[in-house]
């Protein structure tokens, strides 16, 4: 018995027409994609200009009076949720998993819009909530972003009496704001597909998100129950994670406690977490790939499992983070070896990216570029992962900037890049409008070549020895004084990279009103989001008819069809063929003829 | 579509792999009911990672565990009676869980009267649920002066978990006397009649959950 209610009638979606209605309590996934994408990067932008101040304090120390010591830590502890959580997990899941999951797979909506709703408003909330610590007693908690008990909640610890308080509680309302999301869009993605859209043929991006979704309503829990553990301990003073301890010359009243049972606790959310920025990545980059290459995905399947796999594994490499802690060798040997084996799906990811682009008929778009440069920040970054899963590499490396320099690149820069190609990809369906190509090369050339001039350097940084989380290098026997001349460089060139972000910023505000006219599928796609009626789509997606799909979301570059690309809508009579001459049986190379629209310039 | 094919021609895991990725929908249940499940997994994991924290703080705090059959024991004409209170709270909502399903069972022969009734009848057992723990706190509280931050009995981790984690699971409780109320309210008056009445079911996912979730901690906390 198929169970269905807007999915299959159109007439039950009603369209509303008032201003407040249409776009602020709107439930249409397309205007809460949109909320939740410029909240995520309205809070990135001050994770950026963060970025920012703790560079100049690095890179030119005791030059700026403003930033003291307190000052910096809260900068980077900020810094690091924010980007983590409120900007790359709330971007790609409640952005782009909210506008591409009804659309890519043929849902006129999510199946529980009211909820869809809430769930932004949640979020902002949240989002509220952090910002106010802001402006607290004391500001905004400067535990770092692993918020580590004891330190976390005790006097001498910035933000330690009001700021860790607001911390945890945005994080926990964010939580319920992400349980109430990511339970429409599995939901969604199970049970209202259109008509022919297997699981096998629903377009990676797709695959991406959803297994995100689920490693973050798995995940989650974790941080969940931290959360309310360390109030308690902060509030009533209940001991879950403090020992006894004498702090400033006083013994504290706690006893008996595990600060080791926090780090589990955290990382048990914090590794499936990157997984749940990365996932998606991996997605959108994939399709943004076919698409501009003009080639299907090499190894669908393998694509699909690997997707799943890194998912499970996930979940049991963890303790990967605390190889300093002190816990048992055999235990490091066994979180090392569950590392090095999640690197396997990873690098058959890698592969069959590059081997998709493998003559690949390669429109070098802006989303091209970015999309490419995905894949060097990463490898780059995953490289460097090999190293730290190792215990007897990690030990020494530990809480150096080499780990700093790692997860900006697989975890930090690589998802941004990916953020870029999506935007700029998918833009012109979200708008109709094109951005500019222009500014678009230059923001992807300033801010690819800059990432590498600002983390390469952070490798050798950590290699010496420079500590993370320092205000200072100070004066030691180790670190030479050329280290305070590479820190420089590397703020001139974040710095740069940082005012590069204006150009994009522009260039949405601008392309927005005079960008030229996109048409309905500008890049000839094949998923479903690019064949509907209208551009933008309206409420309800897909007009009076729901598609139905007949193909893989691939069919790129198809040998004897008439068009470069053949849209999942397609039936196979209605596919154009062009006539074969009996003599000379066409092969695959000289398919390779550009049919495809290309990219205005 | 040449699905029909395919699936004849497949076997075992993959036969398996093909029906979950038919087209359409993975699962033949209404999308609230799967959404339900999907939350009853996340929240699965949540009542795990707190019983496992409790574990976890229980190993390896530095003080004596209190004596828990003593702790929790009634105390009736002069006798200690270990688990008395607890097992009856303990049979009051596995009856509760069997009135619910009683309830799903009316519903789906039209009787929505009757289902609404028996509804009401689980609520108010998980009210009283409620109102024994509450009972059972003041007497923690009060009589034998245990408190989160600490007790005259041992490591301070047992208030502070055993509170923590009762207190989760009856809200968990409350919450579901709330839904259950306003469920059987709304199926009393009609409004599921044209609907159907799966939400009699998912509201009975939720409450089965919330007693499954009591046995475990009904074994961690009073039997260990
Ligand atoms: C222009 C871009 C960026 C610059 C210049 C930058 C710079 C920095 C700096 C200087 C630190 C502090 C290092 C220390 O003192 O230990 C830091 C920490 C951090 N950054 Fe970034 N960052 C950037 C982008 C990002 C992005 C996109 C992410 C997203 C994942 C990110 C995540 C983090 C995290 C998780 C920390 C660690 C915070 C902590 O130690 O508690 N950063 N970043
Ligand atoms: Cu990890």
């Amino acid at each position: 018995m198929p169970h269905t209610a807007i999915a299959d009638q159109p007439d039950e979606s009603h369209h509303p027409t008032k201003f407040i209605w249409k776009y602020i309590w709107s439930q249409d996934h397309k205007v809460i994609a949109i909320q939740y994408a410029v909240t995520a990067i309205f809070v990135g932008l001050i994770a950026l200009v963060l970025s920012g101040l703790m560079r100049l304090q690095l890179g030119f120390p005791n030059t700026f009076s403003f930033i003291d010591p307190s000052a910096y830590i809260q900068f980077v502890t900020m810094h690091g949720m924010i980007m983590v959580i409120y900007l790359l997990t709330a971007l790609f899941l409640g952005g782009f998993g909210n506008y591409l999951i009804p659309l890519m797979i043929g849902a006129r909506d999510m199946v529980f819009p009211f909820l869809n709703m809430l769930s932004y408003w949640v979020y902002l909330l949240s989002v509220i909530v952090l910002l106010a610590s802001f402006f607290v007693p004391g500001g905004p908690t400067g535990a770092g972003w692993t918020l580590y008990p004891p330190q976390a909640i005790l006097q001498g610890t910035p933000g330690a009496d009001w700021g860790i308080l607001l911390m945890l509680l945005s994080l926990a309302i964010f939580i319920v704001a992400f349980t109430m999301g990511g339970l429409n869009y599995v939901t969604t993605v199970l049970q209202a597909r259109a008509k022919g859209m297997t699981l096998m043929r629903m377009p990676l991006s797709i695959w991406g998100i959803f297994v995100a979704t689920i490693l973050g309503l798995l995940a989650f829990p974790a941080l969940l129950v931290s959360a309310i553990m360390m109030l308690f301990d902060k509030l009533i003073g209940t001991s879950f994670f403090m020992p006894a301890l004498v702090s400033m010359g006083e013994q504290l009243d706690y006893s008996g406690g595990s600060p080791i049972l926090f780090q589990h606790l955290f990382w048990f959310f914090g590794h499936p977490e990157v997984y749940i920025v990365a996932l998606p990545a991996f997605g959108m980059v994939s399709d943004v790939i076919a698409t501009h290459a003009r080639k299907n995905i090499f190894g669908y399947r393998q694509m699909v499992w690997a997707i799943v796999a890194i998912g499970g594994l996930s979940f049991i490499v963890w303790a990967h983070h605390m190889y300093v802690s002190g816990m048992n060798p055999y235990f490091g040997f066994f979180f090392a070896t569950t590392t090095l084996i999640i690197a396997v799906p990873t690098a058959i990811k890698v592969y069959n990216w590059v081997l998709t682009l493998w003559k690949g008929n390669i429109h070098l778009t802006t989303a091209m570029l970015f999309a490419i440069g995905f894949i060097f920040t990463f490898t780059h970054g995953g490289l460097t992962g090999l190293f730290l899963g190792n215990v007897v590499v990690d030990l020494p490396l530990s809480d150096t900037y080499f780990v700093v320099a790692h997860f900006h690149m697989v975890m930090g820069v690589s998802p941004i890049m990916v953020l870029f190609a999506a935007i700029y990809h998918w833009f012109p369906k979200i708008t109709g409008k094109h951005l500019h190509k222009g500014m678009g090369n230059a923001h992807f050339w300033v801010t690819f070549l800059g990432t590498y001039a600002v983390y390469l350097p952070m490798h050798y940084l950590g290699f010496l020895g420079v500590p993370r989380r320092y205000y200072a290098m100070g004066d030691t026997d180790f670190i030479p004084d050329s280290a305070q001349t590479l820190n420089a460089s590397i703020t001139v060139a974040a710095l740069i990279v940082g005012l590069a972000q204006l150009i994009f910023i522009f260039n949405l505000l601008h392309s927005l009103r005079k960008g030229k006219p996109a048409g309905a599928n500008p890049w000839g796609a094949t998923t479903l989001e690019w064949q509907t009626e209208h551009t933008p789509p309206r409420h309800g997606n897909w007009g009076t008819h729901l598609p139905e799909v007949h193909r893989w979301a691939y069919d790129y570059s198809v040998p004897n069809a008439k068009d470069d690309f053949i849209p999942q809508n397609v039936a196979d009579q209605d596919v154009v063929m062009v006539a074969v001459p009996e003599t000379a049986p066409l092969d695959v190379s000289q398919q390779a003829i550009d049919l495809g629209p290309g990219e205005p310039s | 579509m040449d699905k029909s094919a395919e699936q004849q021609a497949s076997t075992g895991i993959s036969s398996l792999v093909d029906d979950w990725s038919s087209d359409k929908q993975t699962f033949d249940m209404p999308w609230g009911k799967l959404m339900m499940w999907i939350f009853l997994l996340s929240d699965t994991f949540i009542f795990s990672v707190f019983l496992t924290a409790y574990m976890s703080v229980r190993m390896t705090t530095t003080a004596d565990w209190p004596p828990t059959s003593e702790v929790f024991a009634l105390v009736i004409a002069g006798q200690h009676v270990p688990l008395l209170l607890i097992a009856i709270m303990t049979f009051i909502l596995i009856t509760s869980s069997g009135t619910m399903a009683m309830a799903v069972n009316y519903a789906y022969q039209g009787k929505p009267q009757r289902a609404a009734k028996l509804m009401l009848l689980t609520a108010l057992l998980g009210a009283s649920f409620v109102g024994m723990q509450a009972f059972e706190w003041s007497k923690l509280i009060v009589d034998e002066g245990i408190r989160p931050w600490g007790n005259p009995f041992g490591a301070e981790q047992f208030g502070a978990s055993f509170f923590l984690i009762t207190g989760f699971h009856g809200m968990h409780v409350s919450v579901g006397v709330i839904y259950l109320a306003v469920i059987a309210n709304r199926l009393r008056k009609g409004f599921y009649t044209d609907k159907g009445y799966h939400i009699v079911e998912i509201t009975g996912l939720y409450w089965h959950f919330v007693d499954l979730v009591w046995v475990f901690i009904f074994a961690f906390f009073y039997l260990w």
